[in-house]
């Protein structure tokens, strides 16, 4: 019998850290099958950022790198510049990406900085303990806004993707979700596409996947995934916002 | 003819892998790993179509699945 689905080759044989159901787990996954498939896991360098995702170099076979909060971007612009043949990606949460990394990655991605960047967006912050992000859907309850986010007091969630599609750096941006198969399946090909736009010379590249955060949510797994399904992509539509030419 | 294997030991019980079996073999089973959670298995073995949607949306890769190679 032929094995169909196994452990990929750039992730190293060791349990995850991360909560029961996390889709952490998932997104690791498909960017080691992409590596694999593409066949650089000796070119890559990985970032990775703080919050859950801080201990992502302990499951991928291959260099990483643990930059400060936020600057996880502007690591990755240094290492691209000096190692131009090198293939780098960030992996950053929402607390990291969208509140204390704002200024990097916008300006990574005006620069056209020929990185690409995954983005984890589940609405809240994990490792600190479920307290609001720039992310948090109007309503939602978290630990700092224990009657929802409100307009008045907190504002509007921020829309990474099409907050940098103006952005004539910005070369690739895609937001995918790990909720159900066949957004998985269509999740990997969207990673496969922004590390071969990077390959290809073409700027920047940024990945948005909605995850779930059953521990913070206050929520099952299972119960999450629904939650993500009817919450989280009515406000943050899946698809392409914008791709190079030479892709279209 | 398929098989599908779970590593118990990785196994968190998050459940995500009972829905999305479209023969339903799929069950939390009684005993407790030494993380103290209830494993997933699958006790009608020979009705696996070796489909690996359950391996798709497992976060901790506990599924392992082969499958026989069709005969062109």
């Amino acid at each position: 019998m032929k094995k169909v689905f196994t452990r990929p080759k750039t992730l190293k044989d060791v349990a995850y850290h991360y909560c029961p159901g996390c889709t952490h787990g998932i997104a690791h996954r498909l960017i080691a099958e992409v590596i694999d498939e593409l066949g650089i896991q000796n070119t890559t360098i990985g970032m990775t950022s703080v919050g859950c995702s801080v201990f992502t170099m302990e499951y991928f076979d291959m260099d990483m790198v643990q930059a400060s909060h936020g600057r996880a971007p502007a690591v990755a612009t240094g290492i691209k510049r000096v190692l131009p043949d090198r293939i780098i990606f960030t992996y950053q949460g929402d607390g990291d990406l969208a509140a204390i990394g704002t200024g990097e990655f916008v300006h990574a991605a005006a620069r056209g900085e020929n990185i690409t960047v995954i983005f984890i967006n589940n609405a809240v912050y994990g490792m600190t303990g479920g307290q609001m992000a720039p992310t948090t859907l109007m309503g939602q309850v978290t630990k700092t806004t224990p009657f929802g986010r409100s307009k008045e007091v907190n504002g509007f969630p921020v829309k990474v993707c099409e907050m940098l599609t103006p952005l004539e750096g910005a070369a690739y941006l895609a937001r995918v979700s790990v909720h159900s198969p066949k957004s998985i399946i269509q999740a990997k090909k969207v990673i496969k596409k922004s590390f071969e736009v990077q390959m290809e010379g073409l700027g920047f590249s940024l990945v948005e996947v909605l995850s779930t955060c059953p521990t913070n949510w206050g929520l099952s797994p299972l119960e999450s995934v629904k939650w993500l399904e009817d919450n989280m992509i009515p406000y943050y539509p899946l698809g392409e916002f914008k791709k190079p030419g030479v892709l279209a | 003819m398929a098989r599908v294997t779970f590593q118990e030991e990785r196994c968190k019980g998050c459940q995500l892998c009972l829905p999305v079996c479209p023969k339903n073999i799929i069950s939390m089973t009684a005993q407790i790993n030494s993380m103290g959670y209830h494993p997933a298995g699958v006790k009608e073995q020979d009705k696996c179509t070796g489909c690996a949607l359950c391996a798709l949306v497992c976060p901790d890769m506990v599924i392992e699945v082969e499958r026989e190679e069709r005969s062109v």
